[in-house]
């Protein structure tokens, strides 16, 4: 049976159709047309779909659509402040060049974004405990630590000016 | 994903009910982080899927330092990783909800769901059957406890029976003199699932072990208790020198299987020295 799912995404109220059986990732993505949240295993271990669900990061492939009514979503597509104003951390990973094929970035830099809320100058442990379930198969993760460390660097100035 | 109806009761008796009447061909949804991937690779196939997270009262969770750590069915690993008291008073139980999946899947994975899902390798299993917790199980209005080590009778399956609704889990309080280890053994650091995993909880008067659990993971059918291991150690003065029969003793009280991740023989001989090494972290605890 379609139920009519009622949950904020990016700011915004949607009323989204989805049957019990369909996950959260499926629905935003077909329904909702926001597809920068990719599915790259859909069980759980790439870290593709990241999204933030009530303000902690979340696979979105293994949340059931149902499961989200009420809820306050964030995806990629709610990150930057404008069209042609990325956030600083999508800014960040095109800088040092935190991206090669660039699926696995729109999850990344979600999860980056939740640590960086709770953690303002995280280690570079730190980064790599956070990212640990965030799968890359270019990078080899390197870049896009520096990403992190110098989008943490910059807010921290910004918030001590 | 396979179709099923779904469910919100609003209460355990409605919740229990409803599981009752539905039987074998309902499982219950919390975290969700293994039963949709279960779904999704057709390894369970349930007609209906009973969400159990609007029942008021299951998310609390509390420490005292009387009566110990209590946490409800919808408490996520997460929650328990970074509170100040678990940290502080279940290192071991801190290191297996932290080394459990990511973050992302760890803000939704409930630590009663990583004990009903059963599995020999679950990580929060050896912590909590060393420290002797117990659930506590609701059904059509009667309540009972079990002790976590008495719930499991084989992969995947426990002696829940049909209207059960696990609503939360005790844990005692740490005694003074205590030490508390788990170690996880795999083959990285983070996501993985344990190839073999040792739980160590002891108490001590002064050079004399006055008690002390041991419970191993992954290498049984179910995650298990080392008695002949502990028997050497309990009432006894510790002694370096009596580890390795004790580190013996708990590899012969295994019986795993060789898989994808190790061999039996390895998984065997990882007993012998991760038991020596929890026992050894655990008295530095004391």
């Amino acid at each position: 049976m379609t139920r009519i799912v009622t949950m904020t995404v990016n700011g915004q109220e949607h009323e989204l159709p989805s049957p019990a059986n369909r996950t959260l990732l499926d629905v935003l993505r077909s329904e909702g047309g926001l597809t920068g949240t990719k599915k790259g295993c859909d069980v759980g271990d790439c870290g593709a779909c990241t999204i933030i669900m009530d303000g902690k990061p979340v696979n979105a492939c293994l949340v059931l659509a149902v499961e989200a009514e009420g809820a306050d979503i964030l995806t990629i597509e709610g990150l930057q402040h404008a069209p042609d104003r990325p956030h600083l951390l999508q800014e960040k990973f095109m800088e040092h060049g935190g991206a090669q094929c660039g699926f696995c970035t729109p999850g990344i830099v979600m999860m980056a974004k939740a640590l960086l809320d709770e953690t303002p100058a995280p280690s570079e442990d730190e980064i790599r405990f956070a990212l640990a379930g965030n799968i890359c198969r270019c990078t080899g993760y390197t870049k896009i630590i520096e990403a992190v460390q110098s989008a943490a660097e910059e807010l921290n100035k910004a918030r001590a000016q | 994903m396979r179709r099923f109806d779904y469910y919100q009761p609003k209460s355990l008796e409605e919740a229990s009910a409803l599981m009752a009447d539905l039987g074998s061909e309902a499982s219950i949804i919390a975290g969700g982080t293994d039963l949709l991937v279960e779904i999704k690779e057709e390894l369970r196939k349930p007609r209906h899927v009973v969400d159990i997270k609007k029942i008021p009262g299951l998310r609390d969770y509390s420490y005292d330092a009387e009566t110990g750590l209590r946490f409800g069915a919808l408490v996520t690993a997460r929650d328990l990783e970074i509170w100040a008291p678990v940290i502080e008073h279940y290192p071991n139980l801190r290191t297996a909800v932290a080394a459990l999946g990511s973050i992302q899947v760890r803000n939704r994975a409930t630590v009663v769901g990583n004990v009903c899902r059963a599995s020999p390798s679950a990580d929060t299993i050896p912590p909590l059957i060393a420290d002797g917790a117990s659930l506590s199980v609701y059904n059509r209005g009667d309540e009972r406890q079990i002790p976590i080590e008495d719930l499991f009778t084989g992969p995947g399956r426990t002696v829940l029976v049909p209207g059960d609704i696990v609503t939360g889990i005790s844990v005692p309080p740490s005694r003074p003199q205590s030490g508390r280890a788990y170690i996880k053994h795999g083959r990285r650091k983070a996501m993985e699932l344990a190839t073999v995993g040792v739980a160590v909880s002891l108490e001590r008067d002064g050079d004399t072990c006055t008690e002390i659990r041991i419970a191993l993971g992954a290498v049984a059918p179910t995650p298990i208790r080392a008695r002949n291991a502990e028997a050497l150690l309990r009432g006894r003065a510790i002694d370096p020198a009596a580890f390795t029969a004790i580190a013996d003793a708990a590899m012969a009280e295994s019986t795993p299987i060789s898989n994808v991740r190790a061999s039996a023989a390895y998984r065997r001989d990882m007993v012998g020295v991760l038991t020596r090494r929890a026992i050894g972290q655990a008295m530095g605890g004391v």
